[in-house]
């Protein structure tokens, strides 16, 4: 599993912080989400789409590799 | 399709007489039908209504609705061809891309997950006062004055920088505005009073800043007037709604013993209550959007120019995506609410609202084991279903001193 953000997107809701606080944070200036793990560890997966699916402004965008099932 | 769908020809006025936690009976009748009925406006104008949560969601998402002030009717009162004027500029609640972004985006770093945690000590201060208050004067007292209205008010208040001493009037003003029970004059009196009281506010923080919101965002290129136009989303948004929440979800617990003796058992429990209370009560209970082009919606198709209104209490009560949704389960384990709305409009301020609810629900109900209504419940004053957030008038509590 691999995350990318389109900050452009991104309205700074906070929502994928709160649903996965490990593998997002907001720029302390503009708010806007940093993906602090872009290959997350499998244990955080449910959370992680919990988050894309969560996010007001479908901001975050999950790709797969052909390796892993994410 | 094309299935001749529901018509829904009134906005319903009131709540079932013993459930006023219920959305209004005829907007669930609406929803049993299917997500999306016809409703007809005042002056006999089409349009539509959307009670399922699928669609409601899909509608917050789609750039193909506006939510431009100027294209929106009245859900009840008919204007006749009376023009409304676009949003005044800061107000970007009503407005649309890019003009929404250009407000939103100075602020968004100004309400992150980490600032508002770190604001959780203050809250804590501000919740024990209010209850030591509350202690000290002894029962019985109006759970809204003594506690749901003051929290948020001196929260939105310190964050954006307006003087403790103009709180009182501040809040009264914002107060007639938001109760939906006052005359149209006194309207336009509270309204204009509060943009004078406002415009003086951005002068002063402009000439003399200091630590707050408003404060720093003399600094970007916003103009006085669009700084005006933010502080009143703002504060008026902090306000309201939150402490509505607080009264109204303390009534709620009370009507439901098991739920708050969970509550105060289980610390642990306070981040998933505050979101069961947002999806179960939904305060903002319904917005509107235009549509812009013509949009295939639920089997029909909604005309360039039709004007929806979107339920949310009925979306987060919808049994199609919440289990047994019109039980109150503070451990409910669905998330998704639409209480803070979805789309580049959802509620910029909801990880403040949250951190304020999370601290003052527990320490409420812990402070006060015996806490219960003072009144029996069907003579708690409710909101009427004008007003855009709904709520209590006054929570007569008392408890066991």
């Amino acid at each position: 599993m691999r995350i990318t953000v389109d900050t452009e997107r991104c309205i700074g809701s906070g929502m994928c912080v709160l649903t996965a606080g490990e593998v997002f944070d907001q720029g302390q200036d503009d708010g806007k989400t940093v993906v602090l793990q872009p290959e997350p560890p499998p244990e955080t997966w449910g959370s992680v789409r919990e988050a894309v699916d969560l996010c007001p402004a479908a901001a975050i965008v999950l790709s797969t590799d052909r390796r892993s099932p994410g | 399709m094309g299935e001749s769908p529901h018509a829904v020809t009134t906005m319903p006025t009131a709540r079932r007489p013993g459930c006023p936690f219920d959305p209004p009976a005829e907007l669930v009748e609406a929803r049993r039908h299917g997500p999306i009925s016809r409703y007809t406006f005042p002056g006999n104008r089409p349009g539509w209504l959307i009670t399922g949560y699928d669609l409601v969601r899909s509608v917050l998402a789609d750039s193909r609705f506006s939510s431009r002030k100027e294209l929106m009717l009245h859900p009840t009162i008919d204007y006749g061809d009376i023009q409304i004027p676009p949003a005044p500029p800061g107000e970007f609640l009503l407005m649309d891309e890019p003009q929404h972004s250009r407000y939103r985006k100075p602020l968004m770093g100004k309400f992150t997950v980490r600032r508002m945690r770190l604001l959780t000590d203050r809250v804590e201060q501000i919740t024990a006062e209010h209850l030591d208050a509350m202690a000290k004067a002894g029962p019985p007292t109006d759970l809204v004055t003594a506690f749901a209205r003051p929290i948020p008010a001196i929260m939105i208040c310190e964050l954006l920088g307006v003087p403790y001493e103009d709180r009182g009037s501040f809040q009264e003003q914002v107060d007639s505005f938001m109760n939906g029970e006052t005359s149209d004059e006194d309207l336009i009196a509270a309204y204009t009073a509060t943009q004078d009281y406002l415009a003086g506010l951005v002068a002063s923080k402009r000439a003399n800043p200091t630590d707050d919101v408003l404060s720093d965002l003399t600094d970007s290129e916003l103009t006085d007037e669009e700084l005006k136009g933010i502080a009143l989303i703002l504060l008026a948004a902090g306000l309201d709604t939150t402490a509505n929440m607080l009264a109204l979800g303390t009534f709620a617990l009370l009507r439901n013993p098991e739920q708050l003796a969970a509550l105060r058992a289980d610390p642990a429990l306070a981040d998933r209550a505050v979101e069961e209370l947002l999806r179960y009560l939904s305060v903002a209970k319904t917005f509107m959007r235009t549509a812009l082009e013509d949009v295939e919606l639920g089997g029909q198709t909604i005309r360039a120019g039709s004007r929806v209104i979107l339920s949310y209490h009925t979306a987060n009560r919808d049994p199609e995506r919440f289990t047994e949704p019109d039980v109150l389960d503070l451990s409910r384990q669905e998330g998704g609410h639409l209480a803070f709305g979805h789309g580049i409009h959802q509620c910029l301020g909801q990880q403040l609202a949250r951190v304020e609810m999370r601290v003052a629900f527990p320490a409420l109900v812990n402070r006060f084991p015996t806490l219960r209504l003072a009144v029996p419940p069907e003579e708690v004053a409710l909101r009427p279903e004008t007003a855009d957030i709904y709520g209590v008038k006054s929570l007569p509590v008392t408890w066991d001193a």
